[in-house]
């Protein structure tokens, strides 16, 4: 079932979501004001750390293929595993919140949101419409926002059931080890191709975008670093592969604890009309599940255990979520609206949950999602929303390259 | 580079190779690895380390900067360059004029920089920053300069701190031994805010061609130049005959250019206003709205979006002014912009733009 309206759903009166609203809007200008020197510290200390781990795991592969095999193994796992985290950091902690912007406050051409470039097969400029926009913007409505289920799998009960979902366990095994390709794929919005209601131009402009990254990709990690460790060239493929594997498995863990934990609720299409600054606040915080742990978990995951707090506040630096989060939680608790975490292997536990029963017809399952009142069926395929809501600044910029 | 030259011999240039090893780091840089070992080894962004502060008078200071990888050392005397510092975390960007001479062997170069009462920058530039600092450069920009070879006869009019592009001039005229027949007409508040006094001094006595008019406002009051008993005629008969470097506060250049074109002479006045000059062709100019700001305004096609901005009273967020730090970056909300850069047009709705290097092409609205 999906909520219809935020506002009833939470049983609160229009001037208690206006509070709520000035409330989270006072959270975020207080950490705005405050952001200085150790933000922009923790930021190039990140960025700096994950440049010597990769640095030193691509030198160890090299340097290491000529000595004895007793030496060879612990270098090559050692920077196997050191390129593996590199890339995680890479993607998650740096990328994705650069690419927010996050950091573009520090003015620093460097570490922007429009010329940032990640290591992995998504052209930037894809991500930013796909993810910043798209998804942020459209958080869990059913039908418009794309990240439900990825156009692969069926994550909604909403979602309309076809006999080809019986197959998720293993759809979702192989997105979780070909991650960074399903993502290099998702702004393409293969459902408007099927239906061949893409224009053209625009797919071959993306295509050429993501041929030309995606070859980048393989050719430096499968061709080009192979080559320089000589005879040793299989196993530093094998490195890479593996390094890449561990980036996509736990990028995939990560992002799917985000919205599929049964707490994280969907929306219908009803809640963007007229839908205010301060219940789109709201949907955030029930269409959204944090995870909690350690500070270094967080840091390795893109600080994106504290999803509910980057859904609000998708533009201000990751390194203050967690203090932004005491206040979130408190905030939640004063207007007792439902607020979702739990330990990782909970949170992961049930997306496994959702994604085995949800291959079977509703008929056969039981939903273990609180009721949350209208019953639809939404067709697959995503919606075109540009005109339904002014677009939001704070989930980051994109602008379209020419070429 | 590597030549094309049929004769000479293929190379391998350490460009060629930095860009080779590029398909290694992709999608960063070699240089964003090199940065690790050394912060100047990279010639993605220009960078400079500041290597000394050397206080001029009590408020203003030069400061000496290693350039890094990327830069040229061809500025031409006269012409200033981007300096961005990061203060709380946020780069600033400010244009200073290069005081010292270019040298095309030089591994420095000197800007100096007077604190300003309201200058937050340019205080933090005199009084709190320490050699060894990173900064940002951009490239040496600017018309206000001096022609290879010099003219025979010039004068130089000079207010304050607008002495730094003057000083790299009289540098260069030194060093090549061309110093002709000079007239500077220099004006400071007091003797001991006057910057390069010394120097100035120095050059007149090795020069005698140079003749140096200070003045100090403080006792002698502002420099009347239409006066008759004390005005540019008295200190310069032949001012007509020159050509005119002016530079300092915009009320000091608007008096000089009124009183250059009652004579009918403005092309021989040279005025340094902080502006940037660019090269591709411009739209053809469009309605601006700023909705936040409910201004609006109609401009042409050579006026960027910041300047026009700046003219319809709009709190318009400004850098470097020059397309490399990101600070004026706006959100447009609808309408095309073309970059004066490379021509490129954005025409999609609620992308970011930078408004110093844009003009419209058409009606935009502006989320500001």
């Amino acid at each position: 079932m999906a909520i219809a309206d935020v506002k009833e759903y939470c049983h609160l009166t229009p001037e208690e979501v206006e509070q709520i609203g000035a409330e989270l809007d006072a959270i975020r200008a207080e950490i705005e004001e405050s952001r200085g020197d150790a933000d922009a510290a923790y930021i190039n200390r990140v960025i700096t750390t994950q440049r010597w781990m990769a640095a030193a795991a691509r030198i160890g592969m090299i340097v290491s293929s000529p000595m004895d095999k007793k030496v060879r193994g612990p270098v090559l796992a050692a920077s196997t595993v050191s390129l593996g985290l590199a890339k995680i950091l890479e993607n998650m902690e740096i990328g994705h919140n650069v690419m927010h912007g996050q950091w573009d406050w520090m003015n620093d051409p460097e570490i922007h949101s429009s010329t940032w470039e990640w290591d992995t097969a998504q052209p930037a400029e894809q991500w930013k419409h796909s993810h910043n926009y798209i998804h942020h913007q459209f958080t869990n409505v059913l039908g418009y926002d794309n990240d439900i289920g990825y156009g692969v799998l069926r994550m909604a009960r909403e979602q309309k059931w076809h006999p080809v979902n019986l197959g998720q366990p293993v759809y979702n095994a192989l997105l979780a080890t070909l991650f960074q390709w399903g993502v290099a794929l998702h702004d393409l919005d293969i459902e408007a191709i099927r239906k061949l209601e893409k224009d053209p131009k625009e797919m071959r402009r993306q295509l050429k975008q993501i041929v030309k990254k995606g070859r980048n990709q393989i050719l430096k990690d499968y061709v080009l670093y192979p080559a320089l460790s000589g005879k040793q060239w299989k196993s530093t493929l094998k490195a890479n592969a593996t390094a890449n594997l561990m980036r996509n498995v736990w990028s995939y863990l990560i992002i799917f604890c985000g919205h599929f934990p049964d707490g994280a609720l969907h929306f219908t299409e009803d809640e963007l009309e007229d839908e205010t600054r301060a219940e789109w606040y709201l949907r955030q915080i029930l269409g959204t599940a944090n995870f909690e742990g350690s500070r270094l978990l967080h840091i390795m995951s893109g600080s994106l255990g504290y999803q509910i707090e980057h859904h609000l506040f998708p533009d201000l630096p990751s390194n203050r979520y967690p203090e932004i989060a005491v206040k979130v939680r408190a905030l939640c608790d004063k207007y007792d609206i439902p607020y979702t975490s739990g330990p990782l292997h909970q949170q992961y536990g049930q997306v496994l949950r959702v994604i085995h029963k949800l291959s079977l017809p509703n008929t056969m399952t039981e939903d273990d999602k609180p009721p949350t009142g209208v019953d639809i069926t939404v067709e697959h395929g995503r919606r075109k929303a540009e005109e339904r809501q002014q677009r939001r600044l704070e989930i980051g910029g994109w602008s379209r390259s020419a070429s | 580079m590597t030549s094309t030259t049929p004769e000479r011999r293929p190379r391998v240039s350490w460009e060629g190779l930095r860009k080779a090893a590029d398909t290694l780091t992709t999608p960063l840089l070699p240089d964003d690895y090199l940065t690790l070992l050394n912060p100047l080894w990279s010639s993605r962004e220009l960078r400079g380390r500041v290597e000394k502060v050397i206080p001029e008078t009590e408020d203003a200071a030069t400061l000496v900067i290693r350039p890094g990888w990327g830069w040229h050392y061809e500025h031409r005397p006269g012409q200033y360059v981007g300096i961005g510092v990061q203060v709380g975390g946020k780069f600033q960007w400010r244009s200073y004029s290069v005081s010292s001479a270019p040298k095309r062997s030089g591994r420095t170069l000197a800007i100096t920089v007077r604190a300003m009462p309201e200058g937050k920058l340019s205080e933090h530039l005199v009084k709190g920053l320490s050699p060894g600092t990173i900064v940002r450069l951009a490239t040496p920009q600017g018309d206000f300069v001096l022609p290879d070879p010099p003219p025979a006869r010039m004068l130089f009019l000079v207010g304050g701190s607008g002495i730094t592009p003057v000083m790299s001039m009289l540098r260069t005229l030194d060093r090549r031994g061309t110093m002709g027949d000079i007239v500077l007409h220099y004006s400071s508040t007091t003797p001991e805010r006057m910057i390069f006094r010394d120097e100035i001094a120095d050059l007149h006595e090795r020069h005698p061609g140079l003749i140096f008019h200070a003045r100090h406002t403080d006792t002698d009051g502002i420099f009347e130049l239409a006066a008759s008993d004390a005005g540019l005629d008295a200190i310069c008969p032949d001012w007509r005959e020159r050509e005119t470097w002016a530079c300092g506060p915009g009320p000091m250049l608007d008096a000089a250019e009124a009183h250059w074109e009652e004579a009918g002479i403005a092309d021989s006045l040279h005025l340094e206003r902080f502006s940037l000059s660019l090269g591709s062709d411009g739209g053809e100019g469009g309605s601006l709205s700023f909705q936040n700001s409910g201004k609006n305004i109609d401009v042409d096609g050579a006026t960027t979006v910041l300047e026009a901005g700046e003219s319809a009273g709009v709190g318009m967020p400004y850098g470097c002014r020059m397309g490399i730090c990101h600070t004026c970056t706006v959100t447009k909300i609808s309408g095309t912009v073309r970059d004066l850069r490379n021509g490129a047009e954005f025409d999609q709705p609620n992308e970011q733009v930078q408004t110093c290097v844009t003009v419209p092409v058409g009606p935009c609205v502006l989320n500001i």
